[in-house]
């Protein structure tokens, strides 16, 4: 077990090297939901909410939640890129502990994801958005945000490993803005043609937001249907889900990488 | 002696793949030489090396390296083992040193220890200057070298090197040859993988030719070499029947039949006394020759030998 807890460390700090190195594409992908947060509240904050400064309370939370589908992107292309570049079969080749090299992957990109938080936060109260939850309820928050980041965590390891070159990633950098939009990062699903709106409802992304929303004391959705009621359910089910079906999978191919 | 490596009846059938990459793999590699397995693209060559160092499972056979079971013992390998896979697998955005450092700690060694034996290995690979720059920016042969580097922070008892050589200029390629050579000088293991005969006749002690996966032959190079024929005294001439005289001439020095095909004349020899024997004749009575030329025969002969003839053993 201490073997794990050493090599992982060693490989998060592997990547904590990189952002030292290259610092600009770090801060990036830390600021890139800053710009969404403006962009969209830009432009649709008077159509959604009669005015900018009235659509980031409900916006700040929800753009929290799509910074952690952010990362799916950050965590596929660490991963393809190693395997790809053979860096993944050094590792393997080492007398390392089985686990440590994904158990670093998680924690270099959770860390991430912590700064990317942190980044959006400042901004949210820059921009006037406030919590008026207890401080358990803000934690709380930001323990679900996390949960989310660890299960989409797992599905792109695995997706990663499983990539034929970089070239897929371009796909699923793709697939985070239908995935993001239909949600209820941006727009309340009352809003929605019905079949839409339900397929917002149930998406992983919505139940996160809503339930940060809710425990934030932020403007939530209009609600009525059930995953619309229990996006605090749904926000842990989700992500475990999400690990317990992706962890193994990625186990299994980290061991088979290109057989 | 005792063998580092030792694969039997080896067979890896890819999923999908029409035939197997492996398929009745033997090798035998004494501890303290050098091995090169030979072969085309695709005959097998990484597939083994992959097996060997237990990235990859194989179908059937039996494989132990260093004396330690590559699937019951992964680990005990593992240990054992240096690899320098076919792509130079270092982090691109971290610089040389750091990359030793961060390998010499996944290794074990602690913080200390993993820099001095970065510092030491930087300076042994003559990369000082390059040490803190991103290996992103190295050329090819510095990034083999860094890889060697990296397979080296603990020394291994058994170092697999795949196509160390592939994709490099001549100059790069000569830095890596030196670096396998002092290598064996410690008493490393190396089995290493090439589609270069030079190569093969440069570094290995014993050449195993791998042809649609798995060895048809092997031998010393010298072993190799001789089984394709003898060393020849080749002679151009202006005229055919110039060539006519110096093949009657050449009789009693070739150790077999003398080959006149026009205006050239290939006298298969024994041993150097027949080549100047031969010469002082031909200088003595003959013909001026335009063009005097002595070959021996190569792993290329061998190499082509092998890959047209059907079945060699
Ligand atoms: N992952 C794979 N899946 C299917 N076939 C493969 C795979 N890797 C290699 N092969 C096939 O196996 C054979 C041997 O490949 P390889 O060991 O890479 O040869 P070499 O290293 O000598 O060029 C080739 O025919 C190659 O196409
Ligand atoms: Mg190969």
């Amino acid at each position: 077990m201490s073997s794990l807890v050493h090599d992982s460390l060693l490989l998060a700090g592997r990547t904590f090297a990189h952002w030292r190195a290259q610092p600009v594409p770090f801060l990036v992908t830390l600021l890139f939901p800053v710009l969404v947060v403006l962009m969209m509240g830009g432009l649709f904050g008077g159509a959604v909410a009669g005015s900018a400064g009235d659509y980031v309370p409900f916006v700040v939370p929800g753009v929290l939640a799509l910074t952690m589908l952010f990362g799916l992107e950050t965590t596929m292309i660490a991963i393809t890129t190693d395997a790809q570049r053979g860096v993944t079969d050094r590792f393997r080749s080492l007398p390392l502990h089985s686990g440590a090299v994904l158990a670093g992957r998680c924690l270099a990109d959770l860390a991430a994801s912590v700064a990317a938080l942190a980044a959006m936060t400042a901004a949210g109260f820059a921009l006037g958005w406030r919590w008026s939850g207890g401080p358990g309820d803000v934690l709380a928050a930001y323990g679900l945000l996390l949960l989310l980041r660890l299960g989409l965590l797992w599905l792109g390891v695995w997706a990663g490993l499983r990539a034929p070159g970089l070239e897929a990633v371009a796909a699923v950098q793709i697939m985070v803005w239908p995935v993001g939009f239909l949600s209820t990062v941006f727009l309340d699903p009352a809003t929605m043609p019905s079949w839409l709106g339900a397929v917002a409802e149930w998406n992983p992304l919505s139940a996160t937001a809503d339930a940060v929303r809710e425990l934030f004391g932020n403007p939530g959705v209009t609600g009525g249907s059930w995953p619309a009621d229990h996006g605090q359910e749904l926000s842990v089910i989700w992500p475990i889900l999400m690990v317990a079906v992706f962890a193994p999978l990625s186990a299994v191919a980290y061991r088979r990488l290109n057989r | 002696m005792d063998a580092a490596i030792e694969a039997g009846a080896v067979r890896k059938h890819y999923r999908g793949a029409r035939r197997p990459a492996l398929d009745g793999f033997d090798l035998r590699v004494a501890a303290g030489s050098v091995c090169a397995l030979l072969g085309r693209n695709g005959a097998g060559k990484t597939t083994a090396v992959r097996i060997l160092t237990t990235l990859l499972t194989m179908d059937d056979g039996t494989a132990a390296v260093a004396g330690c079971d590559v699937r019951s013992d992964g680990d005990g390998v593992r240990r054992a083992i240096g690899l320098v896979g076919q792509n130079a697998a270092v982090d691109e955005v971290l610089g040389g040193r750091a990359n030793l450092v961060l390998f010499g700690r996944l290794r074990g060694l602690a913080k200390a220890a993993a820099r001095a034996r970065a510092d030491e290995l930087i300076t042994r690979f003559g990369l000082d200057d390059a040490a803190g720059r991103a290996v992103g920016t190295y050329s090819g042969g510095m990034r083999r070298r860094l890889d060697l580097a990296a397979s080296l922070v603990v020394p291994p008892s058994v170092l697999f090197v795949d196509e160390p050589t592939t994709g490099l200029d001549p100059d790069a390629r000569r830095e890596v040859w030196a670096t396998v050579r002092r290598l064996v000088d410690d008493g490393v293991t190396v089995l290493l993988t090439t589609q270069y005969l030079e190569e093969a006749d440069e570094l290995a002690d014993h050449v195993a030719m791998l042809r649609d996966g798995r060895v048809v032959l092997e031998g010393s190079p010298a072993e190799l070499t001789s089984l394709v024929g003898e060393t020849r005294v080749e002679v151009r001439f202006a005229t055919a029947d110039d060539a006519a005289a110096a093949g009657r001439a050449a009789g009693p020095y070739a150790v077999g039949p003398v080959d006149v095909d026009g205006v050239a004349v290939a006298v298969p020899v024994a041993d150097a006394g027949a080549v100047t024997g031969f010469c002082a004749a031909l200088a003595a009575t003959g013909p001026a020759p335009l063009d005097v030329a002595v070959r021996r025969p190569t792993l290329d002969d061998v190499f082509v030998h092998v890959n047209t003839v059907e079945e060699v053993r």
